[in-house]
């Protein structure tokens, strides 16, 4: 296929979705079925599209400098000039076009048998279809422009969706505050956007980032407003902004774990296959302007330190929670600190690999943890059949008018165990997303790509670099951290005896949802395979020239590029062992606290026996309190009291103080003129008089009167305007 | 045909006239008629004005369709009518928004007659605003445009009407006073009113030849008198802070129809002042005080945002919404200003943050057009405007809540939807000439999020309100899906293919800046 038609083809892959949610909205709002096979077959039709452009990409060695775009559009005009937008596929956005159909696609399946008894199904699959296209439009965007305008498209589907059941306060205003908090880094990247525009005077990708004399002139000028760094860092900085918001970094991460709010496949769609990659992905988009200023410059550094702290941050808290969701939930805000700190030491490739590893393995995980609650929240039907309504109240919210708050938390791992009986496939799906979020050795994806970001931390510690030392201690023991709370989270949740009898009843879950997690297991255990080391010992040598094929795919964008090399790292066995100790050690850990006496019902968690340290965690640091107290409150103190304060006490008491003075002094000239010039008549008594003559009209209802008057005097000035018209 | 094309801009302003004229005649007791027949005939005017921006030749800049006559030849005012770029998207706005506001307005009881005239009336004048090339005239269609919006407010308004209406008369009046006076003075310099000419190097007031003709001889000073009372009338119009008091009183209590023609076209009054007379007729005082204008314009839109997210009256919000979205025509503006003080913006940023400020007024009209269009839905049905006493309505009203949801991302700015367009073209357009104040900027736009996403969850989230269990709500009905659609539709049309309208827009505003 000719590049021209490729890019024709990119310009279609992300429009189905998108006119699927048009087509729900519009016309199929109250046919379930038909709405959701329109929303399944557009992104099977966005996934097809997505994997033709993908396999002919993969088959051109020049796709890194001359990659697939698609005809340009205009638009906007500025002055003699336009502002072009397109599409684009290049290693990057290919890499891209790989995951997020595939996962979307399995999410869309999985929420048929999900969503199945909800009564607003078809409004679901209608948002679901605008995120999934979103998603796509941001990944194929040639420019910052297009991209953003997606990134937003993509907050606004998060708000619907985490607001999804409405009913709910909790909801809502998880809705409000995702949507708010990404918007702070928005605001950032907004920003970002228009200072690269008036920098370069484009916002194409690929005449900015990959053009080395741009490149140049922007580390070469200093920042606005004698920043004290290169405008290159500034902007950087400022988009990285947008990344610290959308994927959930320190200090912008307080949105992510209320997320959970919205129905389970949301929270696959948020946390693997959209939002938060779209993150990484737009800090990936721009490593080329964040390496303009040279190894370890400020920009690298603010992004290497946010990520490690979050890394560190999420990986703690995780630790102390009860409800499996927000277990993954700061897990991935953990493990987004892992891609963003590889970021920051310039292991790009890492990153990629480890977003892609990550996406398969996270989504993998909600969708099971998803089909644990149903299979737990139907035990519980089983066991206290005539609380039917009241135990779906929990997810399934629209199900009652009033939304009872149920007693029987379904999401609560204290209320499970043994589930690996009752759930042989969940389990095992759930297994197999587990280690490979903890890095289990050789047979996940998760262990190489994490032995990745790790290797090449290494590598920057020997060379000197104290950014690349930090990330590589801190990555360690948040991967330590990693492997014992999944170990704990495996163990609460699948072994030892039912804690509740929810748990002993729990049915397995539908096939339309076992088949997204079964394929999804397939990608979480295989897909590390696509780059595997060529030097790594045994394994290496076996794949052969297959060997770190997806770092040699990824990097071409970056090696053809003459300025922007990768260095090649080489095997070190350091950095191996340690991920080999972390992993094994965390998971050991977490069998041996969890996994050999297992909880029984009514037992406090181990992990409590931490005292205050536990309550900080638990609290997730306490930033939800500190935020409240400095931002959120103050903030709502000023908005509540501005008008009374300002407008009515200030500025119009000020006008009408005017008013009353001018009152005060006609009727004094009216009476000075009353008295003093008896009879004569003053031109501003005359006016005060006919105005209080005039108000006495209006309240005594003569205005029809003076109404009409006045539109006879129009008509006579309109009449006028004509006859001196026609002359 | 070829007589509308020659005649297009009387005809524009007449149509109006003729409609007014025929609702006075028609029989009082028939109000359904009054109600139809003045919406249909509104479409007259809408469809000149569509014949209008298709007939405009865009490749060739300047003043089209343009008429002069004799009218005040002892004084050099002539009725001098054209349009150019700048004028043709606000009048198509105005030509579709008063349908639409007639749409909103048929459960009117008393006096329909004259409510119906009075908005043709209206329309006529603010039509006759934007054609106008004279400011003798310009300055008459701009008095008499507020005396059909006093009258609605002060007849049809809400409980504090009085106090709202002369409100609204007063401030705006002592402020177009001012510019009687500055007008005068401009005529006296240049000895003329005729806009076209005054825009010419032989024409412009205290420049040259024009500096003697003055009282005293010192031009400077007549100057900044002429060029600051143009800018308060404007400011006032537009509304910057710290003259905005009027606007939320004002939006409030008028009827939901005056609010849509308030909000959607009568502040656009003060943009365009801005941009057609103040910056070509003084252009280095303009530059000279595009800072004060652009502190003020930050603090609109900080301060309006969040006066809108304190307030719990769902029009209030709205109102206040104005404000803070109307700050940005201010920085477009003041941005493009700082073009003639030859500092760091180039002629691009200049036109870029000039079409912004054009383009947020065309977006601003539809957008806030369709949120007092839903103000007025939900207040007709449950005759409270409090938020704090709606909740939960999505699932009663599910196809209101849909379109409200629309509409606010739309004001919200929402990319896809014409509103980020713009504002991203006055930011970017603001960034090289006000980096600081751009950036504080930012901080208003995070709080326009906060409050749009209020009144969502106040209005449609949350458990049923009490009161509406009982109390039947029904959903929006069709003439005001009639109402609010095109302006949906316009959204996310000009949210797409924007340039269907900015390049109109450019080819108006290259022109500022040659």
């Amino acid at each position: 296929m000719t590049k021209e038609l490729l890019g024709t083809l990119t310009w279609l892959a992300p429009l189905p979705p998108l006119l699927s949610f048009a087509v729900i909205a519009l016309f199929t709002n109250r046919n379930r079925q038909t709405s959701s096979t329109i929303a399944v077959l557009a992104m099977l039709a966005s996934l097809v599209l997505s994997f033709i452009v993908l396999f002919n990409a993969l088959g051109m060695p020049d796709l890194g400098s001359a990659p697939i775009r698609g005809v340009p559009y205009r638009f906007l005009p500025t002055g003699d000039s336009t502002f072009d937008i397109g599409v684009a596929v290049d290693p990057l956005g290919a890499t891209f076009l790989f995951m997020v159909p595939l996962t979307c696609t399995l999410i869309f399946i999985y929420s048929i048998g999900y969503m199945a008894s909800d009564p607003l199904y078809a409004r679901f699959f209608a948002f679901l279809s605008l995120f999934g296209g979103s998603m796509m439009g941001f990944v194929v965007s040639d420019n910052l422009l297009m991209l953003f305008v997606f990134w937003e498209l993509m907050g606004f589907c998060s708000y619907a969706l985490i607001g999804f059941f409405y009913r709910k306060p909790s909801a809502y205003k998880a809705a409000v505050k995702a949507f708010m908090t990404t918007r702070v880094g928005d605001m950032l990247l907004l920003l970002g956007i228009v200072y690269l525009y008036t920098q370069t005077g484009t916002l194409n990708f690929f005449s900015v980032l990959h053009d080395g004399k741009v490149l140049a002139t922007l580390a070469g000028t200093p920042a606005v407003l004698g920043l004290g760094i290169s405008a290159a860092g500034l902007i950087a900085i400022l988009i990285f902004g947008g990344t610290v918001g959308k994927s959930a970094q320190f200090p912008l991460h307080v949105w992510l774990p209320d997320a959970m709010e919205g129905p389970t496949p949301v929270s696959a769609m948020i946390h693997a296959a959209t939002m938060v990659s779209a993150g990484i992905f737009l800090l990936l988009r721009f490593f080329p302007l964040l390496q303009a200023g040279g190894r370890d410059n400020p920009a690298f550094i603010v992004v290497g330190v946010i990520g490690a702290i979050t890394a560190f941050m999420g990986a703690t808290i995780a630790v102390a929670q009860y409800d499996i969701k927000r277990v993954l939930a700061f897990s991935t805000i953990s493990q987004l600190g892992f891609m963003v700190a590889a970021v920051g030491i310039g292991a790009y490739t890492a990153a990629v690999f480890h977003l892609l590893a990550h996406a398969f393995f996270k989504s993998l995980l909600f969708l099971s943890s998803g089909s644990v609650i149903h299979g737990v929240e139907h035990g519980h039907e089983h066991a206290h059949g005539h609380e039917h309504a009241e135990a779906h109240a929990g997810e399934h919210a629209h199900a009652a008018d009033e939304t009872p708050q149920p007693e029987f938390d379904a999401q609560d791992m204290r209320n499970m165990g043994g589930l690996r009986k009752r759930m042989p496939i969940t389990f095992l799906a759930f297994l197999a997303g587990g280690l490979a979020l903890a890095g289990f050795p050789l047979i996940t994806a998760g262990f190489w790509s994490k032995d990745e970001i790790l290797a090449d931390a290494f590598h920057g510690l020997t060379q000197g670099s104290w950014i690349s030392s930090l990330v590589f201690i801190v990555l360690a023991v948040s991967a330590l951290l990693t492997a014992f709370y999944i170990g704990r989270q495996i163990c609460l949740t699948f072994f030892g005896q039912p804690r509740t009898e929810a748990a002993a009843n729990a049915t397995e879950s539908v096939p339309t949802m076992t088949f997204p997690l079964i394929v999804l297991a397939v990608f979480a255990i295989f897909f590390g395979f696509v780059s595997v080391p060529p030097d790594f010992p045994v394994l290496g040598p076996l794949f052969g020239s297959a060997a770190g094929w997806l770092k040699n795919f990824a990097a071409t964008q970056l090696v053809e590029l003459q300025a922007f090399k990768e260095e090649a790292v080489h095997f070190n066995a350091i950095p191996l062992l340690t991920s080999l100790v972390v992993a094994l050690g965390g998971l050991g850990l977490g069998w041996l606290v969890y996994g050999q006496k297992p909880l029984q019902a009514g037992q406090a968690d181990p992990v409590e026996k931490l005292g205050g340290l536990f309550k900080f965690l638990h609290n997730r640091w306490y930033f939800d309190e500190l935020y409240r107290a400095i931002f959120i409150n103050p903030l709502q103190a000023i908005a509540d009291n501005y008008t009374r304060i300002v407008d009515k006490g200030v500025i119009d008491w000020f006008l009408e103080g005017v008013y009353k003075a001018g009152v005060v002094i006609a009727r004094g000239l009216r009476e000075f003129d009353r008295v003093v010039i008896t009879g004569g008549s003053d031109l501003i008594g005359n006016t005060v008089r006919s105005i209080g003559r005039e108000g006495r009209e209006l309240q005594s209802g003569q205005v029809q009167n003076y109404l009409l008057s006045a539109l006879i005097a129009a008509v006579v000035l309109m009449v006028f305007f004509l006859v001196v018209l026609a002359q | 045909m070829d007589f509308i094309l020659s005649n297009i801009l009387p005809l524009l302003v007449l149509a109006p006239v003729v409609g007014m004229l025929l609702v006075l005649l028609a029989p009082a007791d028939q109000p359904r008629l009054i109600k139809w027949g003045s919406i249909a005939f509104s479409l007259i005017p809408l469809a000149l004005s569509i014949v209008m921006w298709a007939g405009y030749n865009q490749a060739q800049a300047g003043f089209q369709f343009e008429q002069q006559a004799t009218w005040f030849p002892q004084i050099n005012s002539s009725f001098h009518v054209g349009v150019d770029g700048i004028s043709i998207p606000l009048i198509v706005l105005c030509a579709l928004l008063t349908p639409l506001s007639m749409l909103m307005s048929l459960s009117i009881q008393k006096g329909v007659k004259a409510f119906f005239a009075l908005f043709f009336l209206l329309e006529a004048a603010v039509i006759g605003c934007f054609v106008s090339l004279d400011l003798i005239l310009f300055f008459l269609f701009f008095e008499f445009s507020l005396v059909p919006m006093f009258f609605l407010i002060n007849q049809w308004g809400g409980l504090n009407k009085r106090y709202a209406s002369f409100k609204f008369i007063l401030y705006t009046m002592a402020a177009s006073l001012g510019m009687l006076l500055a007008i005068q003075v401009v005529g006296l310099a240049s000895k003329s009113f005729d806009i076209v000419y005054l825009f010419s190097p032989a024409g412009r007031p205290f420049t040259g030849a024009n500096q003697v003709n003055l009282l005293v001889q010192n031009p400077d000073i007549w100057k900044g008198v002429a060029f600051f009372a143009f800018g308060l009338a404007f400011a006032l119009k537009l509304p910057i802070w710290p003259f905005h008091t009027w606007l939320p009183d004002a939006h409030t209590e008028a009827p939901t129809g005056g609010s849509m023609m308030l909000a959607g076209i009568l502040l656009k009054l003060g943009g365009y002042g801005f941009l057609r007379l103040v910056i070509p007729l003084f252009p280095d005082a303009a530059a000279q005080f595009a800072p004060v204008l652009a502190v003020l314009a930050f603090v609109s839109i900080v301060l309006g945002a969040f006066a809108a997210w304190g307030q719990n009256d769902f029009k209030k919000l709205v109102a206040y919404s104005s404000i803070n979205h109307m700050g940005f025509v201010a920085l477009g503006v003041a941005s493009a200003a700082l073009y003639f003080g030859g500092k760091a913006v180039t002629g691009l940023d200049a036109n870029i943050a000039a079409s912004g400020a054009v383009f947020q007024m065309v977006t601003h009209g539809l957008s806030s057009a369709a949120m007092f269009a839903l103000v007025g839905v939900v207040y007709e049905r449950s005759h409270t405007r409090d938020l704090t006493k709606y909740g939960g309505l999505w699932s009663i009203m599910p196809l209101y809540g849909g379109i409200l949801l629309f509409c606010s991302i739309g004001s919200l700015g929402l990319p896809g939807l014409s509103g980020f367009v713009s504002e991203f073209m006055v930011t970017r357009g603001a960034w090289p000439a006000f980096t600081l104040l751009t950036i504080l900027s930012m901080a208003g736009l995070l709080v326009t999020g906060i409050y749009i996403l209020k009144a969502l969850q106040k209005v449609l989230h949350g458990p049923l309100g009490e009161e509406w269990r009982h109390h039947r709500l029904p959903d929006i009905n069709i003439p005001e899906i009639l109402a609010v659609a095109p302006l949906m539709v316009a959204m996310l049309v000009l949210g797409i293919y924007p340039s269907l309208v900015l390049n109109l827009i450019n080819v108006g505003v290259v022109r500022l800046f040659q």
